[in-house]
C-alpha cells in the first residue's frame, strides 16, 4: 500500500514538473472558492455538464450503428432499437437526453434571471452561455433530422424554408443549407456531419470558455453578494468554501436525484406522451405526404409561436418576414440582458415588486407561447400568442426603465444562509 | 373585458370540443404485455392474417420465438411461411408493384405501426369494417374511411352492416350518417371472442413496435432502487462534509 502511494505521488510529481497539474486542480477545484449559500437553483450548471456527457457517450455508441443514408436511416434506428445489445437503452438515453438538456439549460438561465448572474462582472460569462444555448439549438435541430421519420423530415423542411423568407438572399440561403432544393439525402448527410462533429466541438470549446470565465470572476449566489470583498488573512473569501470537496459531494447527491428523474422518463415514458418522441416520427420520411399538423419539438415552441403570431403584412414586407425577424430577435435580445438591466442590485431577494412582476409576466408568457407552439393555430390562439409575444418583448424593452424605477432593498454585506 | 376573456378561452379549446363530437371515439384496447398467452395468440393471428400483405421488416422470427417462449422448431413449422431461416426478418412475398396495382397502395410495414397509430386506434380500426358496395373491396371502415385494406378478419368477425340516421351538419343541412353497426353475415367467433382476438393481435403489435418494452420496466425498477440507495450514501456523505459549514 505504502509503495503504491509512494509511486503514485512520484508519478504526480513527475507530471507536475512538466504540466501545471496541481495548479489546475487548485484553480478549478481544490482552491476554487464558491459561495457557501448556493440553493437548489445552483445544481443546473453541473447537471447540464452531466447531460452533455450522457449525450456524448451515448452519441458515440449510436454512431457505431446508425447509417446517415436516406434509404437506410429509419431502418438503422429500428436496428439499434431491436438488434443492437442495449441499443434501445442507448437510444432512449440520447433522445430523452436532448429534452433533459433543454430543461436544465432553461432552468439554469432562469437562475441567472432570478439572481442577476449576468450583471457586471459576469457579462462575458452570460454571452458565452448564450452562444452555448444557440449552438445547442442548432445541435438539437440537426439531430432531430437523423431518425428520418415524418416529423424529422417535415420539421426540417418547415424550419429551413423559414430562411427563404429573408428578402433577396432567402431562397439561395435555404438551398445552401439543404444542399438541395428539398430536404434530401444530401441534407441528411451534412446534418449528420454537423451534429456529430462540428457542433459538439463548438459546444466543448464553449463549455471550456464558460467555465474559465466563471472561475475568473467567481460564482454569483442567491444574495448577489460578491464574496471576494471579504477575505481572511490568507486571502480566502470568508463566505467561500472550496469547490472540492464541499460542492463535489453536494452536487453528487443532486446528480443522483436528477438521474432518478431522468430514469423515470427513460425507462417508463421515453415518448413522454409524444412530446419527447413524436408518434408521427415512427412513420418513415415521405416527401410526397405532408402530415396534417407539423410542430417542432417542445423546446423550440415558444419561438415558433412568436413566428406564427406575426400575421400582418407591414411596410411592404410579408408577415412571414416579420415572423422570422421577431423569432430571431426573440433569441438575440437575451444577449443584451446585462446592459438592459439598470438595477443597482443583482438578486431578486433585494429587488422591488416591479422586477418581480415583470419576471413573472415574462415566465408566464414564455410558457404560454411554448404551449401554443405545439397546438394547431386558430384565431383565438393567435390572439393570445400575439399578446404573449408583445409581453415577451416588453420585458426586455422596458427593462431599463422599470429596473431603474424599482425600489430596491439594501443588500447585506455578507451572504445569508 | 371579462366577456372577451371568456370568448378567448372558448376559442382556445374549441377544436378539442368539436373533435370530440365529430370524430368517433376510439375504443380502449387495454392491452397487457405481461400476458404471454395473449401475445402468442396475437403472433399466430398476425402471421396468418397480416404477413401475407404487410411486412414487419425490422423484426426477426427468432427474436419473437425467444421473447414469447415459442420453441424454434414449433416456430418454423407453424409460424414461418415466407422463409425457412429463423434469423430472417418478417418480409412479404408480394412485390410492391403488384400491391400497387391490386390495392392502389403498397401495404405499409407494420413493425412500428403501434407506435405511430397507437393501440387504441388499431383496436378500433380492426373492428370498424362494415359492408359498403361502393368500395372495390366491398367494405369500408368507420375509423379509416375509404381504406384500401379489405376486411381480412371477416371469416372471424363476419360482415357488419351500417345503420344510418339523419343528422344536421355545421351548415344546417340534413345528412345521413352512420349511427352504429349491426350484425350482417355471422362470423366464426362471437362478438366477445372476436374482441379478445383483436385485443391479442393488438397486444402483439404493441410488442412488435418495441420488443424492449418487455424488459424496460423491470430494468427501470432495478435502476431506481440502485439510485435510491446511492442517494442515501451521497446524502450522508454530503452531511458529513458540510458539518463545519455555518
Amino acid at each position: 500500500m505504502n509503495a503504491l502511494v509512494r509511486n503514485l505521488t512520484a508519478l504526480r510529481d513527475w507530471v507536475d514538473e512538466r504540466f501545471p497539474l496541481i495548479q489546475w486542480w487548485d484553480d478549478h477545484l481544490g482552491k476554487y472558492y464558491a459561495p457557501k449559500n448556493f440553493n437548489i437553483w445552483y445544481y443546473f450548471g453541473v447537471l447540464s455538464i452531466v447531460v452533455f456527457a450522457i449525450q456524448i457517450v451515448t452519441g458515440i455508441w449510436l454512431v457505431m450503428n446508425y447509417k446517415p443514408d436516406a434509404t437506410m436511416a429509419f431502418a438503422s434506428v429500428e436496428y439499434i432499437m431491436r438488434d443492437v445489445d442495449w441499443g434501445w437503452l442507448i437510444r432512449y438515453l440520447h433522445s430523452s437526453g436532448a429534452s433533459a438538456f433543454f430543461i436544465v439549460i432553461y432552468l439554469h438561465m432562469f437562475r441567472a434571471l432570478l439572481y442577476g448572474s449576468y450583471k457586471k462582472p459576469r457579462e462575458l460569462l452570460w454571452i458565452l452561455g448564450m452562444l452555448l444555448y444557440l449552438s445547442l439549438m442548432a445541435e438539437a435541430f440537426m439531430g432531430y433530422l437523423l431518425p428520418w421519420g415524418q416529423m424529422s423530415f417535415w420539421g426540417a423542411q418547415v424550419i429551413i424554408s423559414l430562411f427563404g423568407a429573408i428578402p433577396v438572399i432567402g431562397d439561395g440561403l435555404s438551398t445552401l443549407i439543404r444542399g438541395d432544393y428539398v430536404v434530401s439525402d444530401i441534407t441528411l448527410n451534412r446534418f449528420f456531419s454537423l451534429h456529430v462533429i462540428a457542433l459538439p466541438l463548438a459546444l466543448v470549446g464553449l463549455v471550456f470558455l464558460h467555465i474559465i470565465a466563471l472561475h475568473e470572476v467567481g460564482s454569483n449566489n442567491p444574495d448577489g453578494v460578491e464574496i471576494k470583498k471579504h477575505k481572511d488573512a490568507n486571502g480566502k473569501p470568508l463566505d467561500g468554501i472550496p469547490f472540492h470537496p464541499y460542492y463535489t459531494v453536494k452536487d453528487s447527491a443532486g446528480i443522483v436525484v436528477f438521474l432518478m428523474l431522468f430514469s423515470v422518463v427513460v425507462f417508463f415514458a421515453p415518448e413522454m406522451g409524444g412530446y419527447f418522441l413524436e408518434a408521427n416520427n415512427f412513420i418513415p420520411a415521405d416527401s410526397m405526404k405532408t402530415p396534417e399538423h407539423i410542430a417542432p419539438v417542445w423546446y423550440f415552441t415558444p419561438f415558433y409561436s412568436i413566428l406564427r403570431a406575426n400575421t400582418v403584412n407591414f411596410l411592404w414586407l410579408d408577415a412571414k418576414v416579420w415572423g422570422v425577424t421577431f423569432m430571431g430577435l426573440g433569441v438575440m435580445v437575451l444577449f443584451l440582458l446585462p446592459w438592459l438591466d439598470r438595477s443597482p442590485v443583482k438578486s431578486i431577494r433585494y429587488r422591488g415588486w416591479l422586477y418581480k412582476i415583470a419576471l413573472m409576466i415574462f415566465v408566464i408568457s414564455f410558457v404560454i407561447l411554448g404551449i401554443l407552439g405545439v397546438l394547431p393555430v386558430n384565431d383565438a390562439r393567435t390572439a393570445v400568442a400575439q399578446v404573449c409575444t408583445v409581453l415577451y418583448f416588453l420585458f426586455f424593452l422596458l427593462m431599463p426603465i422599470y429596473t431603474k424605477l424599482d425600489k430596491t432593498r439594501p443588500v447585506p454585506d455578507r451572504v445569508t444562509m | 373585458m371579462c366577456r372577451l376573456f371568456a370568448a378567448l378561452l372558448v376559442g382556445l379549446f374549441a377544436p378539442l370540443v368539436l373533435a370530440n363530437t365529430e370524430e368517433l371515439k376510439l375504443q380502449n384496447a387495454n392491452v397487457d404485455l405481461s400476458n404471454r398467452a395473449s401475445l402468442q395468440h396475437g403472433a399466430k393471428l398476425f402471421i396468418n392474417y397480416c404477413v401475407s400483405c404487410h411486412s414487419a421488416s425490422f423484426m426477426r422470427y427468432n427474436r419473437i420465438a425467444a421473447d414469447l417462449g415459442i420453441p424454434e422448431d414449433k416456430m418454423k413449422q407453424n409460424l414461418m411461411f415466407t422463409t425457412d431461416k429463423i434469423g430472417e426478418t418478417m418480409t412479404v412475398v408480394m412485390r410492391p408493384e403488384d400491391a400497387q396495382s391490386w390495392f392502389g397502395i403498397a401495404p405499409p410495414d407494420l413493425s412500428v405501426v403501434a407506435r405511430s397509430r397507437g393501440p387504441d386506434w388499431l383496436y378500433s380500426f380492426l373492428q370498424g369494417f362494415y359492408a359498403d358496395e361502393k368500395r372495390p373491396t366491398g367494405v369500408n371502415n368507420l375509423y379509416f374511411p375509404s381504406t384500401a385494406m379489405p376486411h381480412v378478419l371477416w371469416e372471424l368477425q363476419g360482415v357488419k352492416r351500417p345503420v344510418y340516421h339523419t343528422v344536421t351538419d355545421d351548415m344546417g343541412k340534413e345528412v345521413q350518417a352512420i349511427a352504429h353497426l349491426e350484425d350482417g353475415v355471422p362470423g366464426r367467433l362471437s362478438e366477445a371472442e372476436f374482441k379478445m382476438a383483436v385485443r391479442d393481435l393488438v397486444n402483439f403489435l404493441v410488442y412488435l413496435g418495441e420488443p424492449a418494452k418487455l424488459v424496460r420496466y423491470k430494468i427501470g425498477v432495478a435502476v431506481l432502487l440502485f439510485l435510491s440507495l446511492l442517494w442515501v450514501v451521497m446524502y450522508l456523505l454530503k452531511r458529513e462534509y458540510w458539518k463545519d459549514v455555518h
